[in-house]
């Protein structure tokens, strides 16, 4: 389990006397750091006490205190628990933080985050504009006095549905059936979309340059948001310079349902299933980083076997996903449908066992806090068995014959740069990508959460960051995944699978927890504060998809095009995870 | 030599496309039907699966293991006078527990006393916007709300299912799920068995207790 680094082990407040103080709120952690102070403490904390990678930067609206927070979650990539900065401004606009881009250039997507959601304003931010929602969208939508469209009550469960729940469809309530609220005297004939422009304006910072007499005219192409190796609706857009990209913004939000807003109406317990869809390849993992957090605010134990269970299951969900990811990634690169058709064929295989013991391919809703819903029988065992053992390295060696040395990939891929080890640092890099670079950070050797501790595996690593050391490294895990599994399969004893009563209604004592795990595309995390009611405070999902996008713009250029899509398949984005 | 790489490849997807008519040659031989088959669905989808591994939807399915949850339905039992005893007791659990709030519950009262009676007046669920979590049926104290099979309910208009949609008998929820049905029967007969053992002992207390006083 991991807690965030305790008071007495680090003498910031020392160090920053008047300036960093300690969070004394109960149930809370980490250091509460002036405003204006905020970059030097920084600075600091990055090249004094070794927190090179932050890893969440999220905005909290403290509305009846009048207050809003921005909590940093920083970590030291050689291993360890992390360090919990926050910043308290008041609750008054412009709410302004000074951002901590030139420090690592990392926060930068998510800092828009924050402002697009929460309306905080980040000074020194070179591209605030917002990220998520539309242009045309008044407020921030994650500020507590903000309500949706199809607004019913502040939380779940919902008055009107018993004991008199008279039907009704909401779109019925909506004199315009639909789900948006303009801003007063809107006219959407007449709007222009400012953001457009904003965006072309950002991108017009790279000047055009003469050489040889000749004058060069710059294309701006919009690659996306329906491109079929955009792996959903991503959009970028890019300056080329001939084939060259010399510029480049990421656009998102078209699959954005404020995942975030949701969950604080839910109670603990309904976000579970809402979790499975954020990145929908890899529910067993996302319910997996739920969990553990609630059960960290909660305090409570899992249940022996429930945590053998959880390995088993997100380990097959990480085998399944980097399967996949080769499946599409050939797919991008025009190898269609052969290489995805095999990798799918074991995908198949592994969804059949979650079927089995969760009900659901896909949508899983397997975790429960302290345990897991149902117990894997042993017939269902029997065939995990026969895939871990027997099938999966078989195939998994099938695969690497059937694609590692193939000389039209490997020309494709060996030396197009994707990033260098400091630069993934900075620019808070997680999961397979950073390890391709060169550093082998994993949350479960460097952090371990469950009982990732107890079992022997390595920690891929490969050293190049180019394209094909990000494609080699997901076999490695696969491998190591496998060898985990081999362990987990053969220590899981007998026992109940949950360690508390089923309950639909839990209780959690107010406070704050931080989880995050190694989900298949890098760190996956949740931050949730309880004010002890039976629904979070706050509920904010990091997710890897999105974080590591902040870096798509520097890798890219100087990039070919053709390469780009290559590169974003690397990523191994889900928009679904990425715009929540 | 430029091009080994490649041909390696290429073997794979050589032998894997023979491994689809060598499977069907051997299944032939030992005189077995590989399609259309339970068996050879059931062997399609196993660790010893080679060659093709679609299933030829709708004429074959797959074998939907007993877990698989779709849209919930309300079980009744069958009364031998043909009438539904309907298990639900209205206790708005499931309406609760929904994360999409897509249940929705109209109490019956007493007309004359105005007391709440345990039994659903309305029940509706909203198909569209039920996220077949399964909650529902898990945190139901009377087993009364099950998870269905039957996932085929395309249709052109919203699908708003009312009680008449909604019930489904016990035979059914035994078809489809016979382990879960058997080991909910074992614990309401050890429920009702210990009832009664405790209301025999109370009566047995209780005539012990009387001479005393």
């Amino acid at each position: 389990m991991t807690a965030p680094a305790s008071t007495s082990t680090l003498d910031l407040v020392a160090r920053f006397p008047n300036i960093v103080s300690p969070d004394a709120r109960p149930g809370f952690s980490g250091f509460i750091v002036e405003k204006d102070s905020l970059i030097e403490v920084a600075t600091a904390i990055r090249d004094e006490f070794g927190f090179d990678l932050l890893t969440a930067v999220t905005g909290v609206d403290y509305f009846p205190e009048n207050k809003m927070e921005v909590v940093y979650h920083a970590y030291r990539t050689t291993g360890g628990p992390g360090l919990v900065f926050k910043v308290q401004v008041l609750r008054v606009d412009p709410v302004e933080v000074p951002s901590l881009i030139d420090l690592w250039p990392g926060v930068d997507l998510q800092e828009r985050e924050a402002w697009d959601l929460m309306g905080i304003k980040f000074t020194g931010h070179p591209d605030l504009r917002r990220i998520l929602m539309w242009e045309g969208f008044e407020g921030h939508p994650m500020r507590k006095d903000w309500k949706e469209g199809f607004y019913e009550e502040d939380t779940k469960p919902f008055k009107s549905r018993w004991p008199d729940g008279q039907f009704y469809m909401a779109e019925d309530k909506n004199p315009f059936k639909d789900n948006l609220t303009f801003p007063q005297n809107f006219d959407p004939e007449k709007w222009i979309p400012e953001g457009d422009a904003l965006l072309y304006g950002a991108l017009a910072r790279y000047t055009v340059k003469q050489e040889d007499g000749f004058s060069t005219d710059r294309i701006v192409i919009n690659m996306g948001p329906h491109h079929p190796s955009t792996h959903g609706v991503f959009r970028a857009v890019m300056t080329l310079d001939g084939e060259t990209i010399v510029g480049l913004k990421p656009v998102l939000g078209y699959l954005h349902r404020n995942h975030d807003k949701i969950g604080e109406r839910n109670t603990y317990l309904l976000n579970m299933p809402f979790t499975d869809r954020l990145d929908y390849f890899n529910s067993m993992t996302n319910n997996f980083g739920y969990a553990i957090t609630v059960e960290k605010l909660m305090n409570i134990p899992v249940a022996e076997r429930a945590e053998y269970i959880r390995i088993i299951v997100s380990e097959m969900t990480r085998v399944q996903n980097h399967l996949i990811f080769i499946g599409t990634l050939l797919n991008d690169l025009g190898a269609m449908y052969t290489p995805s058709l095999y990798a799918f064929e074991e995908r198949e295989l592994i969804l059949d066992i979650f079927e089995a013991i969760s009900g659901a391919r896909m949508m899983c809703n397997y975790f429960r806090f302290g345990g897991v819903v149902r117990d894997i029988p042993d017939d269902v065992m029997q065939k995990i068995k026969g895939l871990v053992h027997e099938r999966l390295p078989a195939k998994t060696d099938e695969m690497e014959r059937f694609l590692s040395e193939n000389e039209i990939l490997v020309s494709r891929m060996k030396g197009v740069k994707m990033i260098d080890a400091e630069d993934a640092i900075r620019y808070s890099i997680t999961g397979p990508v950073l390890r391709a670079a060169g550093v082998p950070y994993d949350i479960r050797r460097a952090d371990p959460y469950g009982i990732y501790d107890r079992f022997d595996f390595d920690v891929a690593v490969r050293h190049n960051g180019d394209l094909m050391d990000n494609y080699l490294i997901r076999i490695d895990e696969i491998r190591q995944s496998l060898r985990i599994l081999e362990q987990a399969i053969k220590q899981i004893p007998q026992g109940p699978i949950n360690s508390q009563k089923p309950v639909y209604q839990v209780r959690v004592p107010a406070g704050e927890a931080y989880g995050r795990i190694e989900s298949p595309k890098g760190e996956l995390a949740f931050y949730v504060v309880s004010n002890g009611k039976p629904n979070p405070w706050r509920y904010h999902v990091r997710p890897a998809s999105f974080v590591n996008l902040t870096a798509l713009e520097k890798i890219s250029i100087g990039n070919k095009i053709a390469d780009f899509v290559a590169i974003l398949a690397m990523f191994d984005i889900v928009m679904g995870e990425c715009d929540r | 030599m430029y091009g080994k790489g490649i041909l390696k490849g290429l073997k794979v997807t050589w032998v894997r496309f023979w491994d689809t008519y060598l499977e069907d040659i051997s299944w032939i031989l030992r005189g077995k039907k590989r399609y259309y088959t339970e068996e050879g669905v059931k062997h399609r989808a196993s660790k010893d699966q080679k060659g093709i591994f679609t299933v030829q939807f709708p004429e074959e399915r797959l074998i939907l293991p007993e877990e698989a949850r779709y849209i919930p339905f309300l079980v009744y039992n069958e009364k031998p006078d043909g009438e539904k005893e309907v298990l639900c007791t209205s206790c708005g659990i499931c309406a609760k527990v929904c994360p999409p709030q897509c249940i929705w519950i109209v109490r019956s009262n007493d007309p004359t006393t105005g007391r709440p009676i345990p039994e659903p007046t309305e029940f509706y669920i909203d198909a569209d916007i039920c996220m077949n979590c399964g909650f529902c049926a898990e945190y139901c104290p009377f087993d009364a709300i099950k998870m269905d099979h039957d996932f085929e309910i395309a249709s052109y208009e919203r699908n708003v299912y009312n009680m008449e949609k909604l019930l489904k008998p016990s035979s059914y929820y035994q078809s489809i799920r016979p382990q879960n049905f058997a080991r909910e029967e074992e614990a309401r007969k050890a429920k009702e068995a210990a009832k009664a053992a405790k209301a025999a002992g109370a009566n047995a207390a209780g005539a012990e207790a009387m001479p005393a006083a």
